[in-house]
Protein backbone atom coordinates (compact mmCIF):
# COMPACT_ATOMS: atom_id res chain seq x y z
CA UNK A 1 0.00 0.00 0.00
CA UNK A 2 2.87 2.60 0.67
CA UNK A 3 4.40 1.30 -2.19
CA UNK A 4 1.51 2.42 -4.13
CA UNK A 5 1.52 5.32 -2.76
CA UNK A 6 5.20 6.32 -2.97
CA UNK A 7 4.83 4.74 -6.68
CA UNK A 8 1.56 7.12 -7.57
CA UNK A 9 3.74 10.29 -5.73
CA UNK A 10 6.69 9.42 -7.96
CA UNK A 11 4.17 9.32 -11.38
CA UNK A 12 2.36 12.89 -10.30
CA UNK A 13 5.91 14.57 -9.67
CA UNK A 14 6.13 15.98 -12.82
CA UNK A 15 3.03 17.35 -12.68
CA UNK A 16 2.80 18.53 -9.23
CA UNK A 17 5.95 20.65 -11.06
CA UNK A 18 4.00 21.69 -13.57
CA UNK A 19 1.33 22.78 -11.62
CA UNK A 20 4.06 25.21 -9.60
CA UNK A 21 5.56 26.77 -12.22
CA UNK A 22 1.86 27.77 -13.69
CA UNK A 23 0.25 28.16 -10.63
CA UNK A 24 -1.25 32.28 -11.12
CA UNK A 25 -2.38 30.94 -14.54
CA UNK A 26 -4.16 27.84 -13.44
CA UNK A 27 -5.70 30.14 -10.75
CA UNK A 28 -7.10 32.80 -12.88
CA UNK A 29 -8.01 29.61 -15.00
CA UNK A 30 -9.71 27.92 -12.13
CA UNK A 31 -11.53 30.80 -10.78
CA UNK A 32 -13.12 32.21 -14.28
CA UNK A 33 -14.91 30.06 -15.82
CA UNK A 34 -17.55 29.06 -12.08
CA UNK A 35 -17.37 32.81 -11.74
CA UNK A 36 -18.83 33.83 -14.93
CA UNK A 37 -21.33 30.89 -14.32
CA UNK A 38 -22.08 32.55 -11.27
CA UNK A 39 -22.56 35.92 -12.36
CA UNK A 40 -24.90 34.98 -15.40
CA UNK A 41 -27.06 32.28 -13.77
CA UNK A 42 -26.91 33.09 -10.11
CA UNK A 43 -27.50 36.95 -10.74
CA UNK A 44 -28.50 37.47 -14.53
CA UNK A 45 -31.10 35.07 -14.92
CA UNK A 46 -32.91 34.36 -11.96
CA UNK A 47 -33.68 35.25 -8.15
CA UNK A 48 -36.00 34.21 -5.64
CA UNK A 49 -36.56 31.16 -4.13
CA UNK A 50 -36.02 27.58 -5.06
CA UNK A 51 -38.73 24.83 -4.32
CA UNK A 52 -36.48 23.52 -1.24
CA UNK A 53 -36.80 26.85 0.39
CA UNK A 54 -33.77 28.38 -0.71
CA UNK A 55 -32.36 31.28 -2.86
CA UNK A 56 -31.15 30.51 -6.13
CA UNK A 57 -27.87 31.24 -5.63
CA UNK A 58 -27.81 28.96 -2.66
CA UNK A 59 -28.85 26.04 -4.69
CA UNK A 60 -26.62 27.12 -7.89
CA UNK A 61 -23.70 26.88 -6.45
CA UNK A 62 -22.87 23.62 -5.77
CA UNK A 63 -24.28 23.26 -8.90
CA UNK A 64 -21.38 25.37 -10.23
CA UNK A 65 -19.05 23.55 -8.01
CA UNK A 66 -20.13 20.07 -9.28
CA UNK A 67 -19.64 21.44 -12.82
CA UNK A 68 -16.55 22.59 -12.36
CA UNK A 69 -15.34 19.23 -10.61
CA UNK A 70 -15.66 17.85 -13.97
CA UNK A 71 -14.73 20.91 -16.54
CA UNK A 72 -11.90 21.37 -14.42
CA UNK A 73 -10.38 17.86 -13.70
CA UNK A 74 -11.68 16.39 -16.92
CA UNK A 75 -9.76 18.82 -19.38
CA UNK A 76 -6.47 18.95 -16.81
CA UNK A 77 -5.77 15.36 -16.85
CA UNK A 78 -7.20 15.31 -20.32
CA UNK A 79 -5.13 18.08 -22.27
CA UNK A 80 -1.96 17.47 -20.19
CA UNK A 81 -1.53 13.43 -20.73
CA UNK A 82 -2.96 14.33 -24.40
CA UNK A 83 0.01 16.74 -24.65
CA UNK A 84 2.33 14.27 -23.39
CA UNK A 85 1.36 11.55 -25.12
CA UNK A 86 0.78 12.66 -29.01
CA UNK A 87 3.59 15.92 -28.91
CA UNK A 88 6.26 15.54 -25.64
CA UNK A 89 6.33 11.97 -25.71
CA UNK A 90 6.97 11.46 -22.62
CA UNK A 91 4.28 9.48 -21.59
CA UNK A 92 5.77 6.67 -23.29
CA UNK A 93 9.01 7.33 -21.16
CA UNK A 94 7.29 6.85 -18.53
CA UNK A 95 5.36 3.52 -19.61
CA UNK A 96 8.98 2.11 -20.16
CA UNK A 97 9.64 2.33 -16.43
CA UNK A 98 8.94 -0.23 -13.65
CA UNK A 99 5.69 1.44 -12.66
CA UNK A 100 2.91 -0.40 -11.41
CA UNK A 101 -0.68 0.61 -13.77
CA UNK A 102 -2.81 1.23 -10.83
CA UNK A 103 -0.02 4.07 -9.48
CA UNK A 104 0.00 5.18 -12.94
CA UNK A 105 -3.24 6.06 -13.20
CA UNK A 106 -3.71 7.18 -9.98
CA UNK A 107 -0.43 9.12 -9.95
CA UNK A 108 -1.68 10.84 -13.33
CA UNK A 109 -5.20 11.53 -12.01
CA UNK A 110 -3.20 13.93 -9.14
CA UNK A 111 -3.32 17.00 -11.89
CA UNK A 112 -6.86 16.68 -12.21
CA UNK A 113 -7.85 16.22 -8.68
CA UNK A 114 -5.76 19.53 -7.53
CA UNK A 115 -7.06 21.45 -10.07
CA UNK A 116 -10.84 20.46 -9.38
CA UNK A 117 -10.55 21.14 -5.99
CA UNK A 118 -8.84 24.45 -6.59
CA UNK A 119 -11.78 25.34 -9.13
CA UNK A 120 -14.73 23.80 -6.81
CA UNK A 121 -13.30 25.48 -3.25
CA UNK A 122 -12.70 28.74 -4.81
CA UNK A 123 -16.37 28.95 -6.11
CA UNK A 124 -17.46 27.20 -2.68
CA UNK A 125 -15.67 29.77 -0.33
CA UNK A 126 -17.29 32.56 -2.21
CA UNK A 127 -20.27 31.06 -1.79
CA UNK A 128 -19.92 30.85 1.48
CA UNK A 129 -20.58 34.56 1.74
CA UNK A 130 -22.90 34.86 -0.44
CA UNK A 131 -25.42 32.33 0.77
CA UNK A 132 -25.43 32.04 3.98
CA UNK A 133 -28.00 28.49 3.62
CA UNK A 134 -24.60 26.51 2.70
CA UNK A 135 -22.06 25.28 5.13
CA UNK A 136 -18.82 23.32 4.91
CA UNK A 137 -18.89 19.81 6.53
CA UNK A 138 -15.99 17.20 6.11
CA UNK A 139 -19.53 16.05 4.09
CA UNK A 140 -18.92 18.78 1.65
CA UNK A 141 -15.30 18.14 1.13
CA UNK A 142 -15.58 14.38 0.52
CA UNK A 143 -17.79 14.80 -1.91
CA UNK A 144 -15.70 17.12 -3.85
CA UNK A 145 -12.94 15.81 -3.85
CA UNK A 146 -14.74 12.05 -4.76
CA UNK A 147 -16.19 14.04 -8.13
CA UNK A 148 -12.67 15.59 -8.98
CA UNK A 149 -11.32 12.11 -8.76
CA UNK A 150 -13.95 10.44 -10.46
CA UNK A 151 -13.89 13.05 -13.37
CA UNK A 152 -9.88 13.48 -13.55
CA UNK A 153 -10.09 9.28 -14.39
CA UNK A 154 -12.71 9.90 -16.56
CA UNK A 155 -10.39 12.60 -18.63
CA UNK A 156 -7.19 10.18 -18.26
CA UNK A 157 -9.81 7.63 -20.02
CA UNK A 158 -10.45 10.05 -22.94
CA UNK A 159 -7.43 10.93 -23.57
CA UNK A 160 -6.20 7.13 -23.25
CA UNK A 161 -8.77 6.59 -26.15
CA UNK A 162 -8.22 10.05 -28.54
CA UNK A 163 -6.11 9.29 -31.27
CA UNK A 164 -5.65 13.03 -32.14
CA UNK A 165 -6.42 16.07 -30.12
CA UNK A 166 -9.07 16.54 -32.53
CA UNK A 167 -11.38 13.95 -31.60
CA UNK A 168 -10.55 15.24 -27.98
CA UNK A 169 -12.45 18.68 -29.18
CA UNK A 170 -15.18 16.24 -30.60
CA UNK A 171 -15.42 14.45 -27.24
CA UNK A 172 -15.54 17.97 -25.58
CA UNK A 173 -18.43 19.01 -27.47
CA UNK A 174 -20.40 15.97 -27.94
CA UNK A 175 -20.67 14.71 -24.12
CA UNK A 176 -18.64 17.22 -21.86
CA UNK A 177 -20.52 20.20 -22.69
CA UNK A 178 -24.45 18.67 -22.84
CA UNK A 179 -23.67 17.48 -19.12
CA UNK A 180 -22.01 20.55 -17.47
CA UNK A 181 -25.65 22.19 -18.66
CA UNK A 182 -27.76 19.82 -17.84
CA UNK A 183 -27.05 17.17 -15.44
CA UNK A 184 -28.45 19.10 -12.22
CA UNK A 185 -26.09 22.07 -12.06
CA UNK A 186 -28.59 25.22 -12.94
CA UNK A 187 -31.92 23.32 -12.60
CA UNK A 188 -32.99 20.10 -10.64
CA UNK A 189 -33.38 17.35 -12.25
CA UNK A 190 -36.65 16.09 -10.25
CA UNK A 191 -38.97 19.03 -12.46
CA UNK A 192 -38.06 16.93 -15.71
CA UNK A 193 -40.27 14.41 -17.30
CA UNK A 194 -39.19 11.29 -16.31
CA UNK A 195 -37.54 9.93 -19.94
CA UNK A 196 -35.33 12.82 -19.15
CA UNK A 197 -34.73 12.18 -15.91
CA UNK A 198 -33.63 8.58 -16.24
CA UNK A 199 -31.23 9.54 -19.08
CA UNK A 200 -29.62 12.46 -17.28
CA UNK A 201 -29.26 9.72 -13.86
CA UNK A 202 -27.11 7.98 -16.20
CA UNK A 203 -24.87 10.50 -16.09
CA UNK A 204 -21.89 10.93 -13.36
CA UNK A 205 -22.43 14.50 -13.06
CA UNK A 206 -25.81 14.50 -12.19
CA UNK A 207 -24.85 12.55 -9.07
CA UNK A 208 -22.05 14.57 -8.35
CA UNK A 209 -24.23 17.99 -8.28
CA UNK A 210 -26.74 15.77 -6.46
CA UNK A 211 -24.13 15.01 -3.10
CA UNK A 212 -22.71 18.18 -3.67
CA UNK A 213 -25.85 19.84 -3.21
CA UNK A 214 -27.51 18.22 -0.63
CA UNK A 215 -23.90 18.07 1.03
CA UNK A 216 -23.85 21.30 0.91
CA UNK A 217 -27.62 22.29 2.34
CA UNK A 218 -28.07 19.30 5.13
CA UNK A 219 -31.04 21.79 6.39
CA UNK A 220 -32.76 21.69 3.04
CA UNK A 221 -32.32 18.33 1.26
CA UNK A 222 -31.45 14.78 2.70
CA UNK A 223 -28.60 12.87 1.59
CA UNK A 224 -28.35 10.99 -1.59
CA UNK A 225 -26.92 7.94 -0.58
CA UNK A 226 -27.61 6.09 -3.67
CA UNK A 227 -25.86 8.50 -5.43
CA UNK A 228 -22.98 8.48 -3.45
CA UNK A 229 -22.73 5.06 -4.04
CA UNK A 230 -23.42 5.23 -7.79
CA UNK A 231 -20.59 7.89 -8.08
CA UNK A 232 -18.11 5.76 -6.47
CA UNK A 233 -18.88 2.85 -9.17
CA UNK A 234 -18.33 5.49 -11.72
CA UNK A 235 -14.80 6.39 -9.94
CA UNK A 236 -14.07 2.31 -9.76
CA UNK A 237 -15.38 1.49 -13.65
CA UNK A 238 -13.54 4.59 -14.84
CA UNK A 239 -10.27 2.82 -12.56
CA UNK A 240 -10.73 -0.26 -14.46
CA UNK A 241 -11.06 1.23 -17.86
CA UNK A 242 -7.88 3.30 -17.40
CA UNK A 243 -5.88 0.12 -16.42
CA UNK A 244 -7.56 -1.50 -18.99
CA UNK A 245 -6.33 0.66 -21.82
CA UNK A 246 -3.23 1.22 -20.45
CA UNK A 247 -2.22 -2.61 -20.15
CA UNK A 248 -3.87 -2.87 -23.74
CA UNK A 249 -2.27 -0.18 -25.12
CA UNK A 250 -1.95 -0.57 -29.61
CA UNK A 251 -0.16 2.64 -30.18
CA UNK B 1 17.73 -8.75 -6.03
CA UNK B 2 15.96 -11.82 -4.35
CA UNK B 3 16.74 -15.81 -5.10
CA UNK B 4 13.86 -16.17 -6.55
CA UNK B 5 13.97 -13.76 -9.03
CA UNK B 6 17.49 -14.99 -9.43
CA UNK B 7 16.39 -18.62 -10.50
CA UNK B 8 13.42 -16.75 -13.29
CA UNK B 9 16.65 -15.85 -15.94
CA UNK B 10 17.16 -18.96 -16.13
CA UNK B 11 20.98 -20.18 -16.00
CA UNK B 12 23.08 -17.05 -14.14
CA UNK B 13 25.95 -16.97 -17.16
CA UNK B 14 23.65 -15.39 -20.16
CA UNK B 15 25.49 -15.28 -23.91
CA UNK B 16 22.31 -13.57 -25.01
CA UNK B 17 21.31 -10.40 -23.35
CA UNK B 18 18.21 -9.74 -25.84
CA UNK B 19 16.47 -12.81 -27.57
CA UNK B 20 14.06 -11.60 -29.77
CA UNK B 21 12.16 -15.27 -31.44
CA UNK B 22 9.41 -14.97 -34.46
CA UNK B 23 8.24 -11.72 -33.18
CA UNK B 24 5.41 -10.25 -35.47
CA UNK B 25 3.48 -7.03 -35.24
CA UNK B 26 0.70 -5.89 -37.32
CA UNK B 27 -1.21 -2.88 -37.95
CA UNK B 28 -4.30 -3.65 -39.30
CA UNK B 29 -3.74 -5.87 -42.09
CA UNK B 30 0.23 -3.75 -42.65
CA UNK B 31 2.34 -6.35 -41.04
CA UNK B 32 5.56 -4.31 -39.76
CA UNK B 33 7.48 -7.08 -38.12
CA UNK B 34 7.06 -10.23 -39.54
CA UNK B 35 8.53 -12.97 -37.60
CA UNK B 36 12.10 -11.88 -37.01
CA UNK B 37 14.47 -13.48 -34.74
CA UNK B 38 17.35 -11.62 -33.47
CA UNK B 39 19.84 -12.59 -30.80
CA UNK B 40 21.92 -9.79 -28.95
CA UNK B 41 25.32 -10.70 -26.62
CA UNK B 42 25.70 -9.47 -23.48
CA UNK B 43 28.31 -6.66 -24.03
CA UNK B 44 28.08 -6.02 -27.83
CA UNK B 45 27.34 -2.96 -30.06
CA UNK B 46 25.05 -4.03 -32.33
CA UNK B 47 23.58 -1.80 -35.01
CA UNK B 48 20.22 -2.01 -36.84
CA UNK B 49 20.37 -1.21 -40.45
CA UNK B 50 17.36 -1.02 -42.90
CA UNK B 51 15.38 1.11 -45.46
CA UNK B 52 12.77 3.45 -44.50
CA UNK B 53 9.73 1.72 -43.24
CA UNK B 54 11.76 -1.60 -42.81
CA UNK B 55 10.45 -2.01 -39.41
CA UNK B 56 13.44 -1.02 -36.40
CA UNK B 57 11.70 1.54 -34.93
CA UNK B 58 8.30 -1.24 -34.18
CA UNK B 59 10.60 -3.78 -33.37
CA UNK B 60 12.30 -1.42 -30.35
CA UNK B 61 9.19 -0.21 -29.59
CA UNK B 62 7.80 -3.84 -28.73
CA UNK B 63 11.06 -4.45 -26.99
CA UNK B 64 10.57 -2.00 -24.60
CA UNK B 65 6.54 -2.52 -24.13
CA UNK B 66 5.62 0.98 -25.73
CA UNK B 67 3.94 -1.56 -27.39
CA UNK B 68 2.51 -5.06 -27.79
CA UNK B 69 3.05 -7.36 -30.52
CA UNK B 70 0.75 -10.36 -32.06
CA UNK B 71 3.01 -13.36 -31.80
CA UNK B 72 6.86 -14.35 -30.67
CA UNK B 73 9.13 -14.12 -27.52
CA UNK B 74 11.45 -11.29 -26.35
CA UNK B 75 13.80 -12.07 -23.57
CA UNK B 76 15.68 -9.23 -21.93
CA UNK B 77 18.30 -9.63 -19.89
CA UNK B 78 16.27 -13.40 -19.06
CA UNK B 79 13.54 -11.84 -18.13
CA UNK B 80 10.44 -12.95 -20.54
CA UNK B 81 8.92 -9.30 -21.52
CA UNK B 82 5.27 -10.82 -20.96
CA UNK B 83 5.76 -12.54 -17.85
CA UNK B 84 8.41 -10.19 -16.09
CA UNK B 85 8.12 -6.85 -17.72
CA UNK B 86 9.04 -4.65 -14.30
CA UNK B 87 12.16 -6.99 -14.05
CA UNK B 88 13.19 -6.23 -18.16
CA UNK B 89 12.21 -2.62 -17.62
CA UNK B 90 14.91 -1.80 -14.96
CA UNK B 91 17.23 -3.16 -17.14
CA UNK B 92 16.87 -1.39 -20.12
CA UNK B 93 16.74 2.20 -21.50
CA UNK B 94 15.92 3.40 -24.46
CA UNK B 95 16.61 6.98 -26.08
CA UNK B 96 13.19 6.96 -28.73
CA UNK B 97 13.74 8.33 -32.40
CA UNK B 98 12.06 11.44 -30.93
CA UNK B 99 13.06 13.86 -28.51
CA UNK B 100 10.65 12.36 -25.23
CA UNK B 101 10.99 15.07 -22.57
CA UNK B 102 8.10 16.91 -21.21
CA UNK B 103 8.90 20.32 -21.98
CA UNK B 104 6.68 21.82 -19.26
CA UNK B 105 9.47 20.80 -16.97
CA UNK B 106 13.33 21.78 -17.12
CA UNK B 107 16.16 19.79 -18.07
CA UNK B 108 16.82 18.69 -14.01
CA UNK B 109 12.97 17.90 -13.28
CA UNK B 110 12.89 15.58 -16.44
CA UNK B 111 16.06 13.97 -14.72
CA UNK B 112 14.73 13.63 -11.43
CA UNK B 113 11.01 12.49 -12.85
CA UNK B 114 12.95 9.89 -14.50
CA UNK B 115 14.99 8.91 -11.44
CA UNK B 116 11.49 8.50 -9.60
CA UNK B 117 9.78 6.44 -11.76
CA UNK B 118 12.92 4.50 -11.59
CA UNK B 119 12.31 4.68 -7.46
CA UNK B 120 16.07 5.72 -7.12
CA UNK B 121 16.74 7.61 -3.97
CA UNK B 122 17.58 11.18 -3.49
CA UNK B 123 21.39 10.88 -2.67
CA UNK B 124 21.99 8.45 -5.32
CA UNK B 125 19.75 10.68 -7.95
CA UNK B 126 21.77 13.63 -7.79
CA UNK B 127 24.82 11.89 -7.64
CA UNK B 128 23.78 10.12 -10.57
CA UNK B 129 22.80 13.59 -11.91
CA UNK B 130 25.33 15.44 -11.45
CA UNK B 131 28.05 12.74 -12.51
CA UNK B 132 25.89 12.18 -16.11
CA UNK B 133 25.46 15.83 -16.73
CA UNK B 134 29.13 17.31 -15.95
CA UNK B 135 30.15 14.47 -18.48
CA UNK B 136 27.76 15.86 -21.12
CA UNK B 137 28.58 19.39 -20.33
CA UNK B 138 25.03 19.48 -19.39
CA UNK B 139 25.18 21.49 -15.83
CA UNK B 140 24.62 25.11 -17.03
CA UNK B 141 21.50 23.86 -18.99
CA UNK B 142 19.53 21.60 -15.99
CA UNK B 143 17.42 24.41 -14.88
CA UNK B 144 16.89 25.69 -18.23
CA UNK B 145 13.41 24.75 -19.96
CA UNK B 146 13.49 21.87 -22.64
CA UNK B 147 13.00 24.32 -25.76
CA UNK B 148 16.04 26.25 -24.46
CA UNK B 149 18.06 24.04 -25.66
CA UNK B 150 19.11 22.74 -29.01
CA UNK B 151 18.51 19.44 -30.82
CA UNK B 152 21.36 17.83 -29.70
CA UNK B 153 21.45 19.01 -26.52
CA UNK B 154 18.31 17.92 -26.08
CA UNK B 155 19.22 14.68 -26.74
CA UNK B 156 22.09 14.52 -24.69
CA UNK B 157 19.42 15.36 -21.75
CA UNK B 158 17.29 12.55 -22.57
CA UNK B 159 20.12 10.12 -22.81
CA UNK B 160 21.18 11.62 -19.44
CA UNK B 161 17.59 10.55 -18.16
CA UNK B 162 17.84 7.12 -19.77
CA UNK B 163 21.32 6.46 -18.05
CA UNK B 164 19.93 7.44 -14.81
CA UNK B 165 19.20 3.73 -13.60
CA UNK B 166 22.34 1.92 -14.64
CA UNK B 167 20.69 0.25 -17.76
CA UNK B 168 22.25 -3.29 -18.83
CA UNK B 169 21.23 -2.81 -22.04
CA UNK B 170 20.53 0.70 -23.87
CA UNK B 171 18.50 1.08 -27.38
CA UNK B 172 18.92 4.24 -29.45
CA UNK B 173 17.00 4.67 -31.98
CA UNK B 174 18.71 6.58 -34.88
CA UNK B 175 20.60 8.78 -31.90
CA UNK B 176 22.65 11.20 -34.31
CA UNK B 177 20.15 11.87 -36.92
CA UNK B 178 19.85 16.21 -37.12
CA UNK B 179 23.49 16.40 -34.68
CA UNK B 180 25.75 18.38 -36.25
CA UNK B 181 29.55 16.68 -36.81
CA UNK B 182 30.92 17.25 -33.53
CA UNK B 183 27.91 16.87 -31.55
CA UNK B 184 27.77 13.39 -33.43
CA UNK B 185 31.42 12.52 -32.46
CA UNK B 186 30.83 13.63 -28.86
CA UNK B 187 27.43 10.74 -28.85
CA UNK B 188 29.37 8.19 -30.96
CA UNK B 189 32.43 8.55 -27.94
CA UNK B 190 29.77 8.49 -25.45
CA UNK B 191 28.55 5.37 -27.08
CA UNK B 192 31.35 3.61 -27.31
CA UNK B 193 32.75 4.72 -23.69
CA UNK B 194 29.03 3.40 -22.29
CA UNK B 195 29.57 -0.03 -24.26
CA UNK B 196 33.50 -0.29 -22.70
CA UNK B 197 31.99 0.01 -19.14
CA UNK B 198 30.06 -3.37 -20.27
CA UNK B 199 26.63 -1.72 -20.91
CA UNK B 200 25.16 -3.63 -24.34
CA UNK B 201 24.16 -1.10 -27.02
CA UNK B 202 21.38 -1.55 -29.66
CA UNK B 203 21.70 1.12 -32.17
CA UNK B 204 19.76 1.71 -35.59
CA UNK B 205 20.75 4.06 -38.10
CA UNK B 206 20.56 5.70 -41.32
CA UNK B 207 24.47 6.37 -41.41
CA UNK B 208 26.20 3.79 -42.92
CA UNK B 209 29.92 5.24 -41.62
CA UNK B 210 28.16 5.57 -38.11
CA UNK B 211 27.69 1.48 -38.04
CA UNK B 212 31.27 0.72 -39.49
CA UNK B 213 32.64 2.61 -36.94
CA UNK B 214 30.59 1.75 -34.34
CA UNK B 215 29.53 -1.80 -34.41
CA UNK B 216 30.41 -5.08 -34.16
CA UNK B 217 27.94 -6.71 -35.48
CA UNK B 218 24.83 -5.38 -38.20
CA UNK B 219 21.64 -6.61 -38.49
CA UNK B 220 20.25 -5.50 -42.03
CA UNK B 221 16.66 -5.71 -41.64
CA UNK B 222 13.73 -5.15 -44.73
CA UNK B 223 10.24 -5.57 -44.27
CA UNK B 224 10.42 -6.89 -41.06
CA UNK B 225 12.50 -9.63 -41.52
CA UNK B 226 16.57 -9.55 -41.08
CA UNK B 227 17.81 -10.90 -43.81
CA UNK B 228 21.95 -10.46 -42.94
CA UNK B 229 23.49 -10.44 -40.11
CA UNK B 230 27.28 -10.69 -39.28
CA UNK B 231 30.09 -8.50 -38.36
CA UNK B 232 30.45 -5.70 -40.84
CA UNK B 233 33.59 -7.45 -42.22
CA UNK B 234 31.59 -10.56 -43.16
CA UNK B 235 28.90 -8.89 -44.54
CA UNK B 236 31.53 -7.24 -47.07
CA UNK B 237 32.85 -10.71 -48.00
CA UNK B 238 29.40 -11.72 -48.43
CA UNK B 239 28.86 -9.41 -51.30
CA UNK B 240 31.84 -9.39 -52.15
CA UNK B 241 35.15 -7.45 -51.18
CA UNK B 242 36.16 -5.53 -54.35
CA UNK B 243 33.67 -3.51 -56.10
CA UNK B 244 33.67 -2.26 -59.16
CA UNK B 245 31.46 0.66 -60.29
CA UNK B 246 30.99 2.01 -63.61
CA UNK B 247 29.85 5.38 -64.60
CA UNK B 248 27.75 5.30 -68.14
CA UNK B 249 25.04 6.81 -69.62
CA UNK B 250 23.74 8.96 -67.12
CA UNK B 251 23.68 5.68 -64.44
CA UNK B 252 26.32 4.23 -62.08
CA UNK B 253 26.54 -0.20 -62.46
CA UNK B 254 27.73 -1.75 -59.53
CA UNK B 255 29.51 -5.29 -59.42
CA UNK B 256 31.26 -7.25 -56.44
CA UNK B 257 33.78 -9.76 -57.07
CA UNK B 258 35.58 -12.24 -55.00
CA UNK B 259 39.20 -11.25 -55.61
CA UNK B 260 41.16 -8.16 -56.91
CA UNK B 261 41.73 -9.89 -59.99
CA UNK B 262 38.62 -11.27 -61.00
CA UNK B 263 36.97 -7.36 -60.80
CA UNK B 264 40.22 -6.16 -62.86
CA UNK B 265 39.41 -8.75 -65.49
CA UNK B 266 36.14 -7.51 -64.90
CA UNK B 267 36.58 -4.01 -65.16
CA UNK B 268 38.57 -4.17 -68.37
CA UNK B 269 35.92 -5.29 -70.22
CA UNK B 270 34.15 -1.99 -69.43
CA UNK B 271 33.64 1.30 -71.00
CA UNK B 272 33.23 3.92 -69.22
CA UNK B 273 34.82 5.64 -66.45
CA UNK B 274 35.10 2.79 -63.73
CA UNK B 275 36.31 2.44 -60.95
CA UNK B 276 37.44 -0.88 -58.55
CA UNK B 277 37.60 0.00 -54.60
CA UNK B 278 37.13 -1.95 -51.18
CA UNK B 279 33.23 -3.07 -50.88
CA UNK B 280 31.80 -0.76 -47.70
CA UNK B 281 28.49 -1.85 -45.72
CA UNK B 282 26.54 0.78 -47.84
CA UNK B 283 27.33 -1.16 -50.84
CA UNK B 284 26.06 -4.36 -48.48
CA UNK B 285 22.97 -2.45 -47.70
CA UNK B 286 21.93 -1.45 -51.28
CA UNK B 287 22.55 -4.90 -52.78
CA UNK B 288 20.45 -6.73 -49.62
CA UNK B 289 17.92 -4.17 -50.02
CA UNK B 290 17.62 -2.05 -52.94
CA UNK B 291 15.70 -4.42 -54.35
CA UNK B 292 12.40 -3.31 -52.63
CA UNK B 293 13.10 0.66 -53.37
CA UNK B 294 11.36 1.63 -56.42
CA UNK B 295 11.58 -1.79 -57.15
CA UNK B 296 14.92 -2.02 -59.01
CA UNK B 297 18.54 -1.97 -58.02
N1 LIG C 1 1.33 3.39 -35.32
C1 LIG C 1 1.36 2.85 -36.55
N2 LIG C 1 0.23 2.62 -37.23
C2 LIG C 1 0.26 2.06 -38.45
N3 LIG C 1 1.36 1.69 -39.09
C3 LIG C 1 2.53 1.90 -38.48
C4 LIG C 1 2.60 2.49 -37.18
N4 LIG C 1 3.89 2.56 -36.80
C5 LIG C 1 4.60 2.06 -37.84
N5 LIG C 1 3.78 1.67 -38.84
C6 LIG C 1 4.20 1.04 -40.10
O1 LIG C 1 5.10 0.01 -39.82
C7 LIG C 1 6.16 -0.01 -40.75
C8 LIG C 1 7.49 0.01 -40.03
O2 LIG C 1 7.69 1.29 -39.46
P1 LIG C 1 8.93 1.67 -38.56
O3 LIG C 1 8.65 2.99 -37.97
O4 LIG C 1 9.21 0.55 -37.65
O5 LIG C 1 10.07 1.79 -39.64
P2 LIG C 1 11.58 2.21 -39.43
O6 LIG C 1 12.39 1.04 -39.88
O7 LIG C 1 11.81 2.70 -38.06
O8 LIG C 1 11.72 3.39 -40.48
P3 LIG C 1 12.54 4.77 -40.39
O9 LIG C 1 13.90 4.43 -40.88
O10 LIG C 1 11.84 5.62 -41.36
O11 LIG C 1 12.50 5.27 -39.00
C9 LIG C 1 5.95 1.18 -41.66
O12 LIG C 1 5.42 0.71 -42.87
C10 LIG C 1 4.96 2.03 -40.95
O13 LIG C 1 4.11 2.65 -41.87
MG1 LIG D 1 12.39 4.49 -37.22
Amino acid sequence: MSNLLTETYHVAWGDLMFFKHNFWNILVMSVMSPLLYLIAFGYGLRSGQTDIGVSYVAFVIPGIAALSSLSSSFSSTATRMNVQRLYYRSFDEMMMCPLSLPAIVLGKSVLGLLRGMLSCFLIYFLGLFLAPELVLSPLVIICILLACMVFSMLGMMAALLAKSHQSMATLNSLLILPMTFLCGTFFSVSSLNPVFQAILYCMPLTHASEIIRASALPDYLDFPWMSLVVLVAFGIAFFAIDLYLLKTRKV
Amino acid sequence: MDAASEGDRGGLRMENIIEIKGLVKRFGDKTAVDGLDLSVRKGELFGFLGPNGAGKTTTLRCVSTLTGFDSGSIVVAGFDLLKNPAEAKSRMGVIQQQVSLDKDLTIRENMISHAMYHDIGKAERNKRIKELSDFFGLEEYLDKPVDSLSGGWKKRAAIVCTMLHHPEVLFLDEPTSGLDINARRLLWDVIKNLNDDGTTIILTTHYIEEAEALCDRVGIIDKGKIIALDDPQSLCERVGKVAVECHSGGKTDYRYFKSREEANTYASSLEGDVSIRATNLEDVFVEMTGKSVGGQK
